[in-house]
């Protein structure tokens, strides 16, 4: 019974089915999905605007007015969180469209190819990957000035390599096998061979990690926010929230909570959906 | 008489490495006619399965020819590689890696079809049906994938895959080695009457010689990327005359305890394919070697339709003028 109902879906109706079987995943994707469409619909749902001030009504108490209270300059916390929803996402997918992609292609290259171009190749990626990517930050934040977008560009540099590496690694495993050498005996062109067998086998274990990229850039993207060097006020992000919450924790300790529970979350939602789609992806764990 | 189905010429495939020249086909000369099995033999990386996957243009030869049909494939242009493939097929030694992992035995054995462009989509189906059939693959292994199943079926689904085309010519490589013995037997015989039924011919690649024995019309013994000696199954194995033909065929077990067969060790270990000294390749583990034997072998006629490369073959066989003495 079960071969047949197998036989009848295509490959990602397959995945889904699999991947409907996994509690976490389905969690960190109904998240995922939640935190999307915050960022999407953030200023429908936001009460107020994220620079909206009220001075007279600095630290206010959470009440019916303002959710989740105000902070020093009288905002409104619920709505900041909310706009921030949006900056964040914003670094964290866009470090991984760009990061991880030109990862991908790059160590795709290097892996099919090999020789002198992998050599090559690999050598300019080891050149990245020694400087720290806080150095980098600071080198294109003064350069470019700091902002959103730069750190976005900062971060997207510093994950490449290690995206292009791992990609590599496992192309060349993948290369190597006789069912490549097989697609080849069947006059299969470069092109099917690696998006239909190269491809499949190699990406699997890259899309956890590009998963749990986008979590790791959501705090790279906080962590430059908290430094300055990101998001620059007035506008909301979460890793900007927690730095303006910081000299005030001792007594307004909701500042710095907030954000910081919103990060977790977030990043543990996308820390779960990765390792639910490496293993629905995989026909040999399914059962 | 029509040419054979192949012939191969000189064939030479060097690889660079960074110590110098690996040879690891070097002049390799031989024919195949239609139907028939050619039996290559030979030890580890004496470039068996390399001469295979040569003649298949997997791997760009050095130098020398390939005639397929009478026609010099050798350097074929694009459309003419499509349809050679279409023409030749491979089924692979390792069952466990020359299968993707991720496409089910329904769409392995397809694939060729796809690429090939030549098919509807209904024909495709029926004709896999057909070869799952004729592998003896049961149709409820459809949608399964390459891990559910044991070695022996995992091989039935590369020998449905080469099929799918309708070859002419099959390159074997060593496609019974990584299954248990009762399985080879299975698949050994599948491939005979696969043989019988369309009219294939076979290239089949081993280093088991008891295989080799009971498939192989002709046998070529390999060493070092060189044919030491050719010649027809039952003539190598009734009168070997190459040292190292005699060394392997005395390694075959004989079931029979009352048998007195010497067995010949050979010392040391094979020399490096990289860059070869001009002289005979076998010389430094050959029981007879002498200074002659520094000089270029070249391989000859000895007997009637029995070549050997060895130039002290006549003294240690006895043999004079061609003749048994």
């Amino acid at each position: 019974m079960a071969e047949k109902k197998r036989k009848q879906r295509g490959r990602l109706a397959e995945t889904w089915h699999q991947l409907k079987k996994n509690k976490f995943a389905i969690v960190g994707l109904v998240i995922i999905v939640i935190v999307l469409l915050v960022a999407v619909f953030a200023p429908v749902l936001a009460p107020y605007s994220y620079d909206t001030q009220d001075l007279v009504n600095a630290y206010a108490k959470p009440s019916a007015e303002h959710l989740l209270g105000t902070d020093k300059f009288g905002r409104d916390t619920f709505s900041r969180l909310i706009w921030g929803t949006r900056k964040s996402m914003e670094m964290g997918l866009g470090c991984v469209a760009f990061g991880t992609l030109a990862g991908l292609i790059i160590g795709s290259i290097a892996g099919y190819f090999g020789g002198q171009v992998d050599n090559v190749i690999m050598r300019i990626m080891d050149i990245f990957s020694c400087v720290p990517m806080m150095l980098m930050c600071v080198v294109i934040a003064a350069i470019l000035g700091p902002s959103t977008r730069n750190a976005i560009i900062a971060i997207a540099v510093s994950t490449t390599p290690s995206a292009a590496r791992l990609i590599r690694a496992n192309i060349l495993t993948v290369r190597g096998k006789e069912f490549v050498e097989a697609a080849r005996a069947i006059d299969g062109k470069p092109p099917h061979i690696i998006l239909n067998h190269v491809l499949p086998n190699a990406i699997a274990p890259t899309i956890v990690s590009t998963t749990m990229n986008i979590g790791n850039s959501i705090i790279s993207g906080a962590t430059l926010s908290f430094i300055g060097l990101g998001a620059q006020p007035p506008i909301a992000e979460w890793g900007a929230m927690l730095s303006e919450g910081r000299n005030l924790m001792r007594d307004h300790m909701e500042l710095v909570l907030y954000p910081g529970i919103c990060i977790m979350i977030t990043v543990l939602a996308f820390n779960m959906l990765g390792d639910g789609l490496r293993d629905a992806m995989d026909p040999r764990l399914r059962n | 008489m029509s040419a054979p189905l192949i012939e191969v010429r000189n064939l030479k495939k060097y690889f660079k490495t960074g110590r110098g020249m690996l040879h690891a086909v070097d002049d390799v000369s031989f024919t195949i006619e239609e139907g028939k099995t050619l039996g290559v033999v030979g030890e580890s990386g004496c470039g068996k399965s390399t001469l295979g996957r040569t003649i298949l243009h997997l791997l760009d030869a050095t130098d020398g020819q390939i005639l397929y049909k009478g026609e010099d494939i050798t350097t074929p242009r694009r459309k003419e590689l499509s349809q050679l493939r279409h023409e030749m097929q491979i089924i692979f030694q390792d069952p466990f890696s020359s299968l993707n992992p991720r496409k089910s035995v329904s769409e392995t054995i397809m694939e060729p079809m796809k690429l090939s462009h030549s098919m509807k989509k209904q024909e495709m189906i029926d004709r896999t049906r057909e070869l799952m059939e004729t592998v003896g693959l049961a149709e409820r292994f459809w949608g399964t994938y390459p891990h559910e199943l044991d070695g022996g079926r995992r091989q039935r689904i590369g020998i449905a895959r080469a099929l799918a085309l309708g070859p002419r010519f099959i390159v074997c490589d060593e496609p019974v080695s990584a299954l248990d013995v009762s399985i080879q037997a299975q698949i050994l015989n599948l491939m005979l009457d696969l043989q019988e039924q369309r009219k294939l011919t076979y290239m089949f690649v081993t280093h088991d010689l008891s295989v080799v024995k009971y498939i192989s019309d002709d046998i070529l013994v390999m060493y070092l990327g060189q044919v030491v000696e050719k010649a027809p199954s039952d003539e190598l194995f009734r009168n070997t005359l190459h040292p190292y033909s005699k060394a392997l065929l005395s390694a075959i077990p004989v079931p029979d305890i009352h048998a007195n067969n010497e067995l010949v060790t050979l010392a040391g270990e094979i020399t490096s394919p990289i860059d070869p000294k001009p002289g005979c390749r076998f010389m430094a583990r050959c029981p007879y070697a002498s200074d002659v034997c520094n000089q270029p072998q070249k391989i000859e006629e000895i007997l009637p339709n029995h070549f050997v490369s060895c130039c002290r073959c006549r003294e240690i066989n006895n043999l004079q003028g061609g003749k048994v003495q």
